[in-house]
């Protein structure tokens, strides 16, 4: 979803709260980094807790746990590496977020909050390459940081949550971890935060209010459901008619298909640069992960990329432009996938590294080679990875959209035309109602590429791939 | 027995019934009678899919019934209770903890002070022979080291009744028979903190082993159809003559009810309630071959073959109704024969045991030869799975109904009766068949 859009919505009601201080501002860009962050986390969550193994459910159940207990020491350990890597997307998503929106204007409204997305924007009305470079090292090393101190320990101690009942053939490891465990000065710190934390796990808190129904009494309602989905819909159909009072007075067919067409080129534009991607990515994904010691070196290199805002590279991107006058619709293209195309790498580079040797060894005997090793072998075993990596890397290219389709270096404004270049500029104009109508058409546009393209890949991937 | 006095747990006219995609619940469990108890290993046996683990976490609180009730302690069950314990076949350990805090998670129910939760545990650990892997995790053990700290999760909470979903399927041959000898030295001596089990198996010789009575169901649903005591002193010989009879005894009354379960159904719905067994065509093709070799020579009894074989009933008697239905061999009295086709079966090339096969299948097998009349009738000459399903579903549980049709397929699919694609999940008639 483009939360990027909802920001104007989001920074204006915020204001309008508390119109003399920067209170809000600093509020409205916290819940909207806040939103960019949380959803994926919680989504993550429920699916771990829908993913439970059916035994480990019946043995906690078994031996009565508490709904206390049961969340600590069931669904809690259970959903924790989805919800550090997932935490570690999100907080790739809130540095990109960060960048964008310390500095916005909506219409008349200019903000400017202290931090390194309006430094980033003051350097860019001053057209100080130099800037943007002191801004590109503060991040990296921010980065940097907060990866060996935060989730590379994180990364490491999670490994003991894998569901797998196998050794891992590489344990992830932390030299932070190492200094909690194996130095006297820092081990009693560990182990008392570790007692302290096992003690609140064990009592039962007991509260019936979590007391979960009997498996036998389970029995589907039809009844709850259709009565759900009708309130879902009623929702629905009310904030739609809102939607069009709000807008509908303002904008005419012509808006419409005017937005539907600027969508036809971004979504155009996130195809062509997926396909791109895809053809750079897949092969050296490939042979970096074929290769164990070198996919260990090259793995958090491309982790870290992912992690970078790649919206603080965009002036480097647009100085170049403007000093070799580019075409802007072309060159400003390749800025959506900038900062997403390591998810397609990475994904790639796992699935590779996980492939089975017998399977390699079975190709190499029977001596498959070139275009049908491809096909027959290594692209049907990489391919669930793919799909993953690929719905990342567009989700993200559509919200990027938004910040790379028109862009400015000092005076100059380059405009590469399309959904994003379009919501982004009425932003500037302040123009509710066609900002409504961009984000409509592009939450429509994700949505249906998800359905229609990404969902029926990844069925497909599924059934394909699995042996029995 | 109902009214036992010594009963730890009384089940009472337990039925349950899951639901359809369509029309009526189908029944799984049919009045249930049923007491443990104190003292008593009591054994479940039965076909797989025929409602024993259902029955064993109905017992153990987790799945409530449709109808009839489970009293434990004076009162109807409706929970998992205090003094009821669980060894699963999967052993369902918590990757993330370790052995210790595996053990001590069991405990956590009963509120105790840490220090005597700890105690109770490190007592567990030391009567299951754990000792010294506290703090492994149990991605670091082996399969049988992992079952140990399922059972020393259990009796650490000193359970009245322990309940045991097949513990020692999941381990191969030696690390089951070590882990069954440990278990019933520590019954016999008194030192288990338990006082009565009830276990699910499918291995018969390890039911007579092991337990004081035995409960035999029969399938769609589940009835008690008997009840053999066993009084053997303990330790147990199975070289011994009476412990032989016993487990023929048992074959006994399995053969003798799957004959007539198998008889019974395929009278009804025109054939087609009448569940196929996961017998893929190798597994049967090969038995045939060794019935029909010396020292066989025709006729075999099913512990001999489940001994030589190492074949537990689970997977023994799939494959044995499979040539029963198809009528290449004849289940009788806990015995195993060839029939004349059986023999011819033996004998034949490729080709001949197709041609055969073929000719058993749309006689004997009602489904498959519907599917493949239906194809016949069909201009398309193609059909939906989903078809076949919605109408095995009427008759038959999802997953019953799942792998008989799997079988049909893998049958039809060798007999090349007809050809089924799995992408547009439909059947299609094969050209040069016939």
């Amino acid at each position: 979803m483009p939360v990027l859009g909802y920001l104007s919505f989001t920074v204006l009601f915020l204001v309008s709260l508390s119109p003399d201080s920067a209170f809000g501002v600093e509020i409205a860009t916290i819940f909207a980094i806040f939103t960019s962050q949380a959803w994926n986390m919680a989504f993550s969550f429920f699916q771990s807790l829908r993913t439970i193994p059916y035994d480990l459910d019946e043995a906690s159940r078994g031996f009565r746990f508490s709904g206390w207990q049961r969340f600590w020491r069931l669904e809690v350990p259970f959903a924790m590496p989805g919800l550090i890597w997932n935490t570690m997307m999100s907080m790739s998503g809130g540095w990109f977020f960060v960048v964008a929106s310390e500095a916005i204007s909506v219409g008349d409204l200019h903000v400017a909050l202290p931090g390194i997305g309006s430094y980033v924007e003051r350097a860019i009305e001053h057209r100080d390459l130099a800037a943007v470079g002191w801004a590109i090292v503060a991040m990296t090393v921010t980065i940097f940081i907060y990866d060996q101190l935060l989730f590379r320990p994180l990364v490491a101690w999670a490994d003991k949550f894998r569901y797998e009942q196998t050794a891992a053939a590489v344990a992830p490891r932390s030299w932070v971890i190492d200094l909690f465990q194996r130095t006297s000065l820092l081990r009693p710190v560990g182990a008392s935060i570790g007692a302290m934390t096992q003690a609140a796990a064990r009592a039962r808190l007991s509260v019936r209010l979590f007391a979960r129904p009997l498996a036998g009494r389970k029995v589907p309602s039809r009844l709850l459901d259709v009565v759900w989905y009708g309130l879902v819909l009623l929702a629905i159909l009310y904030l739609g008619s809102v939607l069009l009072r709000f807008a509908g007075a303002e904008l005419s067919w012509g808006d419409v298909f005017d937005a539907i067409g600027n969508g036809g080129i971004t979504l155009l534009r996130v195809a062509i640069l997926i396909v791109i991607a895809t053809m750079i990515w897949v092969p050296i994904g490939v042979a970096v992960g074929l290769r164990p010691a070198l996919a260990e070196k090259v793995q958090p290199v491309a982790q870290f990329l992912a992690a970078f805002p790649a919206n603080l590279l965009f002036p480097v991107a647009v100085y170049l432009i403007v000093r070799f006058h580019l075409s802007p619709k072309i060159w400003l293209s390749p800025l959506m996938i900038l900062g997403t195309q390591w998810y397609i790498m990475f994904n790639v580079i796992a699935g590779a590294s996980a492939f089975p040797t017998d399977f390699k060894e079975a190709a190499a005997s029977f001596r498959i080679r070139g275009w049908r090793w491809w096909r027959d072998v290594m692209l049907p075993g990489i391919f669930p990875y793919y799909v993953t990596g690929a719905i990342t890397a567009s989700g993200g290219a559509w919200n990027a959209s938004i910040v790379s389709e028109a862009v400015s270096w000092g005076p100059t404004k380059l405009n590469g035309s399309g959904l994003g270049a379009y919501i982004a500029q009425m932003t500037e104009a302040g123009d509710y109602p066609r900002i409504a109508l961009g984000i409509a058409v592009m939450s429509v546009l994700v949505v249906a590429t998800n359905r229609l393209l990404w969902r029926p890949l990844y069925a497909y991937a599924e059934r394909r791939t699995r042996l029995d | 027995m109902a009214d036992d006095k010594n009963a730890i747990i009384d089940l009472r006219k337990v039925c349950m019934a899951f639901p359809k995609r369509s029309g009526e619940p189908l029944p799984v469990l049919d009045d249930i009678n049923m007491s443990i108890s104190a003292g008593e290993i009591l054994g479940l046996l039965g076909r797989s899919g025929s409602g024993k683990s259902t029955l064993l976490r109905i017992a153990a609180g987790l799945i409530r019934p449709t109808s009839g009730e489970v009293v434990y302690r004076g009162a109807p069950l409706t929970e998992p209770a205090e003094g009821i314990a669980v060894v699963f076949q999967t052993f369902a350990l918590f990757p993330w903890l370790t052995v210790l805090e595996n053990v001590e998670a069991g405990l956590d129910a009963l509120g105790l002070p840490r220090d005597q939760a700890r105690r109770r545990a490190q007592d567990a650990i030391d009567l299951i022979g754990l000792d010294g892997f506290q703090s492994a995790y149990p991605r670091e053990l082996s399969g049988g080291m992992r079952q140990r700290v399922g059972f020393a999760r259990a009796t650490a909470t000193r359970p009245d009744l322990l309940l045991m979903d097949e513990p020692f399927s999941a381990l191969d041959v030696l690390t089951a028979e070590t882990l069954r000898t440990d278990f019933l030295d520590l019954w016999v001596e008194h030192q288990l903190p338990t006082k009565s089990v009830l276990m699910v198996t499918h291995n018969i010789e390890e039911a007579v082993l092991m337990c004081d009575r035995l409960v035999v169901l029969s399938s769609n649903p589940a009835r008690i159809t008997a009840e053999i005591p066993v009084t053997l002193p303990r330790p147990r010989n199975r070289l011994e003559e009476e412990f032989g009879n016993i487990v023929d005894d048992v074959y006994s009354v399995l053969t003798a009810r799957t004959i007539a379960s198998l008889g019974a159904l395929k009278q009804t719905h025109e054939g087609l309630a009448q569940p196929l067994p996961r017998a893929s065509v190798n597994r049967m093709s090969g038995l045939i071959e060794i019935l029909a070799a010396p020292p066989y020579s025709g006729r075999a009894e099913l512990d001999t073959l489940a001994s030589t074989l190492s074949l537990e009933i689970n997977h023994l008697f799939p494959i044995a109704e499979g040539l029963h239905i198809l009528e290449f061999a004849e289940l009788k009295d806990g015995g195993l024969k060839l029939t004349a086709a059986g023999h011819v079966f033996a004998r034949g090339n490729t080709d001949e045991r197709k041609r055969l096969f073929r000719e058993h299948l749309l006689r004997f097998v009602p489904l498959t030869a519907h599917v493949y009349r239906v194809l016949q009738e069909r201009e398309a000459r193609g059909a939906p799975r989903i078809r076949f399903e919605v109408e095995l579903e009427d008759h038959l549980t999802r997953r019953d109904a799942e792998r008989t049709l799997r079988a049909a397929t893998a049958w039809g699919r060798y007999a090349e009766l007809f050809a089924y694609d799995d992408k547009t999940r439909m059947f299609s008639t094969i050209s040069n068949a016939g």
